[in-house]
Parts: structure tokens; sequence; C-alpha cells
């Protein structure tokens, strides 16, 4: 997959992604995609494309259990996330869900970068920078999650937890 | 080779010995989702074709972050709570308080117990002794249906906190101190297992509120250990131990050891916008509020509204300031009628609002306006965190949030003792 980069900072917390206020009145993530970072960058929800890629710093996704948080992320047709690192609940989450979220030396990706990512590999080439890093690989069982396609599938597979 | 109590815990769930950073099935306890993510567990346990629940007795809904309800469409999403939970025969907490005290209080939470909730600050029962942690709804709707989850069984930080709290200072302080030293990320994946004398000596309302922000340091929990004042918890609460406590061997093996000095702790506040951005209240600048907020998982039980009460007997509030308290369950707001709290603060000038995450949240319930600067007990001092970006968030104790009510500025407890 190829994409463009929107760098973020460190530790952006569930309710930046998705405020309290906005997720209240609906659980559907599609009606939340215009309210995405609004209290950060209130303009961000409209820049960001089908196709892009977020890149982050430390603790992405600390704060809430909101899962809406990595919903709403995905809605907005964001591919993949990057980050140094993920608070641990956001990292469920997102590979419950189906949404490659990536840990990774995120330091030398710069705001509107072009990376081409191979999620097989373990490779993140910045067509911008002509660099190549790795990534993480994930722990077993959540490597068979993301396989599937997210949780829901995974159970709907094995009936259960294989570990 | 010891095994910390985590690693007992999830040794006794996963029906094998196991160790930090090993990977297990286990059984699950107690699980509680609310009115935030709850609908959403619903939605994606009918999709993974569930028709009915693993353990519906030891599966609880509470209506509790947007309550009174402020609106229809809300209505229509406590209402399929409702029918879900008549459905499914599991149980209910319908508006009578903030998930987590409610869950202690009624759920039947055991020392030793492992507990899941479709909320981050689940981590609030292991002052109970319990290891309890927060999941996401697709996680929430696979424990429904399954009764149990995969966990990374994690390792656990020691904090040791000697020496004594001084007066005017309290476990919120603590906490926020603990904030400051390990930063929003400091103990991700890991258990902070809180020890020491000072420890001992803290209250139970104290110790819930560290458990509580724990996971502002990134923890998947935070635990104490059993002891006479959890026995006492018990008892107060009209409530029956049916385990024993689970304490950790000797020669556990942590991952890391922080010390803390109680006695060298001043009332520490944290500055908008994050928790971890802590002074010492003597270090801060003249902070003029309009709002302070009482009341919310963190803080709003029987000994955080006494505090204010004691503080605030007799005076009244800036006439500056709107302040708003909120008990944190039913059994807290009518033993604080009781004992004369509520009329205390009311003269005061305070308002009471009715057990609910409202503010904290910033869903209804005390919304600040633009510029405000809100003085207040709960745990998050995001931008936006109480609905208004344009708002600033100062975190403290009871205590501090009382004075600073009475001058309509940030004001040191101890002035007032
Ligand atoms: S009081 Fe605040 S922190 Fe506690 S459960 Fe409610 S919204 Fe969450």
């Amino acid at each position: 997959m190829r994409g463009q980069v929107h760098k973020l900072g460190d530790d952006i917390n569930t309710d930046y992604i998705i405020s309290g206020k906005n997720k209240r009145d609906t659980f559907d993530p599609r009606e939340m995609v215009k309210h995405l970072f609004e209290d950060i960058d209130p303009t961000l929800a409209m820049r960001i494309k089908c196709g892009d890629i977020l890149v982050a710093g430390n603790n992405f996704g600390c704060g809430s259990s909101r899962e809406a948080a990595p919903q709403v992320i995905k809605a907005a047709g964001v591919r993949a996330v990057l980050a140094k690192s993920f608070a641990r609940i956001f990292f469920r989450n997102g590979i419950n869900i189906g949404l490659p979220l990536l840990i990774c030396d995120t330091g030398g990706i710069e705001e509107g970068d072009v990376l081409e990512i191979d999620l097989e590999n373990g490779i993140i080439q910045n067509i911008t920078r002509n660099r190549q890093i790795t990534f993480r690989k994930l722990p077993a069982v959540m490597a068979d999650i993301f396989q599937e396609g997210g949780l829901v599938n995974y159970l709907r597979k094995n009936q259960g937890f294989v570990v | 080779m010891g095994k910390t109590i985590v690693e007992k815990i999830f040794s006794a769930h996963a029906n094998k010995d196991v160790r930090a950073n090993d990977i297990v099935v286990a059984e699950i306890d107690r699980m509680m989702a609310h009115d935030g993510n709850g609908p959403l567990a619903i939605d994606i346990f009918y999709q993974l074709g569930g028709e009915r629940l693993a353990v519906p007795e030891k599966t609880f809904f509470v209506l509790d972050h947007y309550i009174p309800c402020p609106n229809e469409d809300v209505a229509r999403i406590h209402a399929i709570i409702r029918n879900f939970v008549k459905k499914m025969s599991c149980v209910l907490f319908d508006a009578q308080g903030i998930c987590h005290q409610i869950m202690m209080e009624k759920a039947g939470i055991q020392p030793g117990h492992l507990v899941v909730g479709s909320d981050s600050h689940t981590t609030t029962y292991g002052a109970l002794n319990a290891f309890s942690t927060g999941v996401g709804s697709t996680d929430f709707a696979a424990a429904m249906l399954t009764g149990q989850l995969w966990f990374l069984v994690p390792e656990t930080i020691e904090v040791q906190i000697t020496g004594k709290l001084r007066p005017g200072v309290m476990g919120k302080d603590l906490v926020l101190h603990l904030a400051a030293v390990l930063k929003a990320d400091g103990a991700t994946y890991q258990v902070l297992e809180f020890k020491g004398e000072a420890v001992k000596a803290l209250s139970m309302d104290e110790r819930i509120t560290m458990a509580n922000m724990a996971v502002e340091m990134g923890a998947k929990a935070g635990i104490f250990e059993f002891d006479e004042k959890t026995a006492a918890w018990y008892a107060h609460n009209g409530l029956t131990v049916e385990k024993d406590g689970v304490t950790a061997d000797s020669d556990a093996v942590y991952a890391g050891k922080i010390e803390i000095d109680a006695s060298a702790l001043e009332p520490m506040i944290a500055k908008p916008h994050a928790v971890d951005n802590v002074s010492p209240i003597g270090k801060m600048p003249d902070t003029p509020i309009n709002q302070a907020s009482l009341g919310s998982c963190t803080n709003g039980r029987i000994s955080d509204l006494a505090t204010a009460a004691a503080i605030l007997k007799g005076k009244k509030i800036n006439k500056d300031v709107r302040m708003y308290v909120t008990p944190a369950s039913r059994a807290i707001y009518q033993e604080a009628m009781q004992k004369g709290y509520l009329n205390t603060l009311t003269e005061a000038g305070a308002v009471i609002i009715p057990p609910s995450c409202g503010w904290c949240i910033g869903v209804c319930n005390g919304i600040p306006g633009d510029d405000d600067k809100v003085i207040s007990t709960a745990n998050r001092n995001f931008k936006g965190r109480m609905g208004n970006r344009y708002a600033e968030i100062y975190l403290a104790s009871p205590a501090t949030v009382a004075a600073s009510a009475i001058y309509g500025r940030i004001t040191d407890p101890r002035n007032l003792l």
C-alpha cells in the first residue's frame, strides 16, 4: 500500500482522536469522521484523504478505551498508523478491527512524505526521502487476529481463542 | 523464583503456571460495559453470531455517562442497552452511579478476581486486590460470548511509598506525583504494585483514587495488597469477602522499582493539557478559576465529600466560581445527605449533580465556557475533555478544589486547615 503522511506528535490520546461529546449521540463511526482530531486540529479531518497514513511519536492512543478511536480513523480511509509506541488498549482495539498499527522509528518521516508499506515483509519505504525502515512484528495471537482481518472474523473461524 | 500478585492471579485464571510475558487465555470473573462503549459491544456481539452470554450473572451494564439523559439520540442508545439486558438476563445498573463505584459496591468483586470493563479506568478495582483492566468493545463482545479473553501477562513495577502524607496532602496528590515521575507512558503494558508504610496508612478511598489513575501512566492495572483496611471496606459496604487476598512472593521478579517519600510531598496540580504536566502547588503561579468540579470515579467518594465539606463549612464559594459536586453513587449520595455534607456544600454555594459522569467527559451537566479555567478532581485534563477545547483544566485533590472554590484561585488547602 502507498499513501501520504499526516504527522502527529507524542501522547495523542483517544479524546483527541474522537472526543466524548462527538461520540455521545451515535456509535456509527461514519457519522463521527468529520470530528476526527477536532480538538487539536479542526481542519485535519478535511485534509485526510482515503489511502493516507498517520505517523505519530510515542504513546499513540493513550487515554480512554473507546474503540470509536481506531474505528473513526479507519472510517476516514486511513490505511495504517505508524508510531514509536502505542498505548495498550488502543493497540488491541486497532488490531481487533484490522487496522494496521506499525511500531517503528518514525523520527525521520515528515508531513507529506509518501510511504510504500509492505505489510507482508515488515518494510516501510519512504519514497520521498528514499529511505527504508522496518516495523516490529506482532505477537503470534495478534498476528493471527490481524491476518483474519480482525477479531470478529477470527472468532467466527476459530470459535474461541487459540494461543 | 517467586511471583508477583498478577502472575498469581493469571496463573489461577489460566489454570497453569504463568509468568510475565506469557500469553494466556483466562477466565473472566466479572465484566462491565457502560453506555459510552456498551452499545458498540452489543452490535459486535451480534456480528459474532452471539445468541446468549457465557455468564449472564457476571455480565454488567451501567448507564452512567449520559445521565440524566440529555437528548433523544442518547435515549435510543440507552434503550438498546436496556433491551439487551432484558433479552440476555444479565445485570443492569440504571442511573445509580458511576460504573466503577457501582461495580465495587454491587458486583461482588473479590480480591484475586480478574475483571474487564469497557472503560480504561477499570483499573480502579485494583484497590480491592483484583486484577482489573480496560478493554475495547470488540474484546468486550468476545468476553460476553466466550467468558474468556487472551492476555499478555504483564510485568510489574514495584512502587514503594515510605513516610507519611502530611495533613492536607491526599492520595490524589501522591498519584499525581507518580504521574510526574513515570510520565504518560512510563508503565505501558505493566502493572503498578503499591507497597510500603505510606500505602498501609492510606484510606481505601485514597487507594481507589490511585488505582483509578494507574492508567494515566499507561498501566494495565494498579494493584494493592489486601489488608485490614480492605476487609473493613467490605464490611462497611455490607459485602462479604469470599476469597483470600493475593500477595506477592518475597522473591518475586519486578521489572522496576520506584521509591517515593510521602512525607516530602505537597499538594499537586496537573496543569493543562496533560495529566503528567504536574507542579507542586507552591510552584504554581497565581491562577484564577471559574469552575470547581468535585466528583467523578476518581474522587466522588464519601471521604472526598467529607474533606470538601469540612473546608467549606460556614464559608461561601467565590462569586466568580460555579461549583459542581457529583457523588459517585446513590449510596454515597445518601450517606453524604445523612451526614450533612450535601447541606454544607449547598449552603456554601455548590450545585449537587446526580451521580453520573457528565462533566468529567464533557457530555452533560457542567460543560465549561470558552477561556474558563476549571479546577477538577477528575483524572484527565486533555484539551476538550470537559466538552470545550477553549477551556483549561487543572486536576487536584478534593481539598485543593474546595479551597480554590472559596478564593476563586488555585489555593493550597493547608492554608485553611
Ligand atoms: S467519571 Fe469520568 S473517568 Fe470516570 S468513568 Fe465516568 S467519564 Fe470515565
